[in-house]
């Protein structure tokens, strides 16, 4: 299945992901599927996963958020995850869910700054 | 029977048998958090703990199935809410081993037991390999 579920939107070379609702399974690793298409199939050099509408990730959730990243850098481009609610952010540190790798911004803004510095440091590697 | 204004809330009992049911499990915590009044906090973790555990009834119990019983309780003018997650089996074999971290018998994080017990004031298992399992998990009023 290759359908849409989750509104894309592209600013420059960024494409911001907002996801809200009550996420099940299926839709999660659908909501991957998908992402792992656009960023592959547009020139797209980062990715702004906003989650501030998601007021539960639980520990698989965050475990495909964690993926989807990880997917989104082997593909050559940078991701970050914006807008963790902070009560959100407590329970994935009590529940013990390894997320200290990840980028994560307050907001979108603060995201669009944090993959252009990512993409320089990326870039920045090569240099002499 | 409703007394004056306390509304005598029926406790939620229900059957965990399909994902969705992981949704319908977080919109009735979180309902009960809230009658318990619940900080925004607390209440989050008591819903991911009840996350964690109906998705492992999902995976583990004998064809998905099990269910779950969420009722208020009350001590010492306190209130809380406890979450009962009961399935027919397998079991656990070893709880101890089931609540360390990273222990897992599907080669998963193993976090959800684990992280459970942390997120809520209290949990029990009660698990033995021919009556199946039984989680019960309570978070209190600040
Ligand atoms: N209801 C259950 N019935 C039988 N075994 C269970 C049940 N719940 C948990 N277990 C056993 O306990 C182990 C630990 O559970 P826990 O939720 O901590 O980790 P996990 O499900 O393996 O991984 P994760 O939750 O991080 O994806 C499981 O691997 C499984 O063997
Ligand atoms: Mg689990």
């Amino acid at each position: 299945m290759t359908e849409d579920v989750v509104p894309v939107m592209r600013i420059g070379d960024t494409l911001l992901v907002a996801l809200q609702g009550d996420l099940d399974d299926t839709t999660v690793i659908r909501i991957e599927e998908q992402l792992t298409r656009e960023i592959a199939n547009t020139s797209a050099t980062g990715m702004l996963i906003d989650v501030s509408r998601l007021s539960v990730v639980d520990s698989f959730i965050a475990r495909v958020l964690a993926r989807i990243v990880a997917m989104v850098r082997l593909l050559g481009a940078q991701a970050a995850v914006v807008g963790i609610q902070p009560a959100v952010a407590i329970t994935l540190v009590e529940l013990g869910v390894p997320m200290g790798h990840l980028d994560t911004a307050l907001t979108a803004e603060q995201g669009l700054a944090l993959l252009q510095r990512l993409r320089r440091d990326d870039t920045g590697t090569d240099l002499p | 029977m409703t007394t004056g204004s306390f509304t005598n809330h029926e406790p939620d009992v229900f059957g965990i048998g399909h994902e969705a049911d992981l949704i319908r499990v977080r919109k009735v915590l979180r309902a009960e958090a809230e009658t318990a009044g619940l900080n925004l906090v607390d209440a989050t973790k008591l819903i991911t703990a009840g996350s964690e555990l109906a998705r492992n009834i999902l995976n583990y119990a004998t064809g998905g199935r099990g269910r779950i019983r969420v009722e208020q309780i009350h001590r010492e003018g306190r209130r809380g809410v406890r979450a009962t997650f009961s399935d027919d089996g397998p079991g656990i074999e070893d709880i101890d081993a089931a609540l360390t971290d990273g222990f897992s018998t599907r080669g998963s994080l193993g976090l959800g037991l684990p992280g459970a017990q942390r997120l809520v004031d209290d949990m029990t298992i009660t698990s033995d390999t021919t009556s199946g399992t039984t989680v019960v998990i309570v978070k209190w009023e600040r």
